[in-house]
């Protein structure tokens, strides 16, 4: 990713309850290039973000309103939200 | 062209199947589908309905489109409520409207199945005692496959 690229995240269900934000804007370093990465260095922002992070099993990822995988790669400026799975219908 | 809307108000069914009939003569079929929040032994007091905006619409047109193709449907409705619903309320709409019953009834089943497992919602219950818990995947996978044996 672009080394000063930032990054939209949100953050739905208990994701948002156990980091306490709905939405935030990161710089990440430019090791971060795919959704594994940006999962392994939010998790080291802090004990919340450590606990919300804490089983990514049961963490869906969708870039720029588009499901994504973890090896999806990251571009500045993008919209990436974490959730768990979903229980609509 | 298909009818989608993400609202916290209630739909009347009525009203949506009369819109999607208005004026036609060629529609032989009507599918349905209305989900409404369950209360098992007066446990649950509340189900909170939270979403993803701005993906849930995108999302919802594209499969509603996706179903139009695949069935050749006449016309189709979806619509999903979120926001806080108490038990008995109306949470998810889905119409196909066909020549013939067999596409009407197979999209109904494939919208809503592809509703509960790539739609962006989630779940929230409030019980009786003030607690509340998110509703977790495998359960609602295990009340869907329970729905299909009570079925078969």
């Amino acid at each position: 990713m672009d080394p000063h690229g930032d990054l939209t995240v949100l953050y739905f269900a208990w994701l948002r309850e156990r980091t306490g934000a709905a939405e935030e804007t990161v710089t990440p370093p430019a090791s971060v290039v795919t959704v594994a990465d940006l999962i392994a260095w939010l998790r080291e922002r802090g004990p919340r973000h450590a606990a919300a992070f804490a089983d990514a099993k049961v963490i869906r990822c969708a870039v720029n309103q588009e499901f994504a995988a973890p090896e999806t790669e990251l571009h500045a400026g993008d919209e990436v939200a974490f959730f768990p799975p979903v229980t609509g219908g | 062209m298909a009818t989608v809307r993400v609202q916290t108000e209630d739909f009347d069914v009525g009203a949506e199947f009369a819109a999607l009939t208005a004026g036609r003569h060629d529609i032989g079929g009507l599918g349905c589908f209305v989900g409404t929040v369950r209360d098992e032994g007066n446990r649950l007091s509340a189900l909170t309905l939270e979403q993803y905006p701005g993906m849930t619409e995108r999302a919802l047109a594209r499969v509603a489109a996706e179903a139009e193709r695949r069935f050749s449907l006449l016309g189709c409705t979806v619509i999903h409520r979120h926001g806080r619903l108490e038990p008995g309320a109306n949470i998810v709409l889905v119409i196909a409207a066909s020549g013939h019953r067999q596409p009407a009834l197979d999209a109904t089943h494939f919208l809503i199945d592809w509703l509960k497992t790539s739609a962006p919602f989630w779940k929230k219950e409030e019980y009786a005692d003030g607690t509340a818990a998110w509703v977790d995947a495998r359960k609602a996978d295990d009340e869907a496959a329970a729905r299909w044996q009570r079925a078969g």
